[in-house]
């Protein structure tokens, strides 16, 4: 773990795992008696911001320095899993079918084999970068965005999936659509999918 | 008051005009980023807490948040006189036709019409009413944030905005505020500490950073406030994802360095070179003018790195 200074009471941890330093982040702020205004993970990074520098120095007094080295274990955090119903109808699966030469069924069957991971949200609220898609699955994101993306729009883009929590602008390309509600702000927590959280796919017709 | 008019009871607000843009603000959100949802809260959060403190308020209640002034609004419904307060840019006040006082409680009765014109210097003032604005609650905040659209819309012209219910008696603790904040005219001096990405500048880009006298671009927002300036070298291209603080100072690949206030994205592939030193500097930040001149100067030293963390 290495640690870089985010302002007087925030620190970038640098950490193998961010969903599981995450985790331990939240633990030893228990352990240490520390309120966090916010502890975000990143591709390769967690970010914690504290309301006061000292909070933050006992904080990192507690965190072990193998924090964030090991992948998440069943124990840590309350983040659970979810399995998403999809149809495989989107717009762009024909070409990552040809783009990856798995086909259409070889897409299909590679991303809902998949036991993705939340890895960390960003764009949106609720839009979460799910990893652990087969690196056959790899596309680059479409070389032009569209102007809209409709909610629910389930997509790849490099080494990530994500569900579209609404409508908006979007580059990545949709392979299918659910119609599980992914973001709602009147529910605790407002969204479905979270850093942590283990996430499948499921075709149906 | 009539039973079947409960929100008339408490009053509310009429917008006669928005002015350039309005929202509601609190404190915002904190505590949702690792969802994608940024802090949102008044840009000028010092402000925004006099305000809602010299008419009795919590901090915690929702302000109007003007930006140039321009906002015209008018107290309607059955309730009671209110104090207001302004805060923030200096925007002339009137009151009911009559100019009225910046930073103190200022008495509005039913139907009288509340104008802020243009602020001298400054960006943002803060019209805080006594109760509060009751505008509908996201995610536990009333805060506008535009980058999410996250709480209730700007304002409008013809909008009518509730009102809480006044605190019971006179309960403000100052009678008149130190004009201090609300933006200064001339350069605006941000106090900086090194950020996590300090090492992402090019040799001698720090000292650039600090060297050079910035100009806020007019696509300036509650987002971040945009620096126009001699373009800063930056190594190689992005980083992966990473989570990004208020007061960040990113400088993305055309090298022009962006401030981000409060409604700034959650995670940026961007370096963070520097960062504010403290909630004083974001303020400041926040009043910034769009063609006004930017200096960074460096606020002591940032907490030392060491392989055992942090001293």
């Amino acid at each position: 773990m290495n640690i870089r200074p985010a302002g007087r009471s925030a620190a970038l941890l640098e950490v193998a795992h961010p969903a599981a330093a995450a985790a331990e982040v939240r633990e030893a702020a228990a352990a240490a008696g520390v309120t966090l205004q916010e502890i975000v993970p990143g591709a390769e990074t967690v970010l914690v911001v504290a309301a006061r520098a000292g909070d933050l120095t006992r904080l990192l007094a507690r965190l072990p320095e193998v924090a964030g080295s090991s992948p998440m274990s069943a124990g840590h955090g309350p983040e659970g899993a979810v399995r998403l119903d999809v149809r495989y109808d989107g717009p762009d699966l024909a070409a990552v079918g040809e783009l990856t030469g798995l086909g259409i069924e070889g897409v299909v069957a590679a991303h809902s084999g998949a036991r993705l991971r939340g890895a960390f949200s960003g764009f949106a609220p609720g839009f979460c970068y799910l990893e652990g898609l087969p690196d056959a699955l790899r596309v680059p994101r479409l070389p032009e965005p569209r102007p809209s993306v409709p909610a629910g729009a389930v997509a790849v883009a490099d080494r990530y999936s994500a569900v579209y929590p609404r409508s908006t602008p979007g580059g990545w390309r949709i392979l299918g659509h659910t119609d599980t509600v992914i973001w709602d702000s009147r529910r605790e927590p407002p969204a479905l999918l979270r850093p942590g959280t283990v996430v499948t796919f499921r075709p149906v017709p | 008051m009539t039973p079947d008019r409960p929100n008339d009871a408490c009053g509310r607000l009429e917008v006669i005009a928005a002015g350039l843009t309005c929202t509601v603000q609190d404190l915002g959100r904190p505590g949702h980023a690792h969802e994608g949802v940024p802090p949102s809260g008044a840009a000028d959060a010092a402000s925004h807490r006099l305000a809602n403190r010299l008419v009795g308020n919590d901090e915690t209640d929702a302000t109007l948040e003007a930006t140039l002034g321009g906002l015209v609004v008018r107290l309607a419904g059955g309730g009671p006189a209110r104090a207001v307060a302004l805060t923030g840019a200096p925007a002339p006040l009137r009151v009911a036709g009559r100019p009225a006082p910046l930073y103190a409680p200022v008495a509005v009765r039913p139907g009288d019409v509340v104008e802020l014109g243009t602020p001298a210097h400054g960006l943002r003032s803060y019209l805080a009413v006594a109760g509060g604005v009751d505008a509908a609650a996201e995610l536990g905040s009333r805060s506008t944030d535009v980058l999410s659209g996250l709480g209730p819309p700007p304002l409008t012209a013809g909008d009518t905005i509730p009102l809480g219910r006044p605190p019971a008696a006179a309960a403000t603790a100052v009678d008149v505020a130190p004009t201090r904040g609300g933006g200064g005219r001339g350069t605006t001096a941000l106090a900086v500490v090194a950020g996590p990405r300090d090492d992402r500048l090019g040799p001698g880009g720090w000292e650039r950073l600090l060297a050079t006298t910035w100009t806020a671009a007019s696509t300036s927002n509650r987002i971040g406030v945009r620096l126009d300036g001699p373009a800063l070298a930056t190594v190689a291209g992005e980083l992966p994802p990473e989570g990004v603080v208020t007061g960040a100072v990113q400088v993305p690949p055309g090298g022009k360095p962006v401030v981000f206030l409060t409604d700034h994205p959650v995670t940026g592939g961007y370096p963070v070179v520097a960062v504010l030193a403290d909630d004083e500097a974001v303020a400041a930040a926040a009043q910034i003018r769009p063609g006004q001149e930017v200096r960074f100067r460096l606020a002591g030293a940032s907490p030392a790195r060491s392989p055992s963390g942090w001293q």
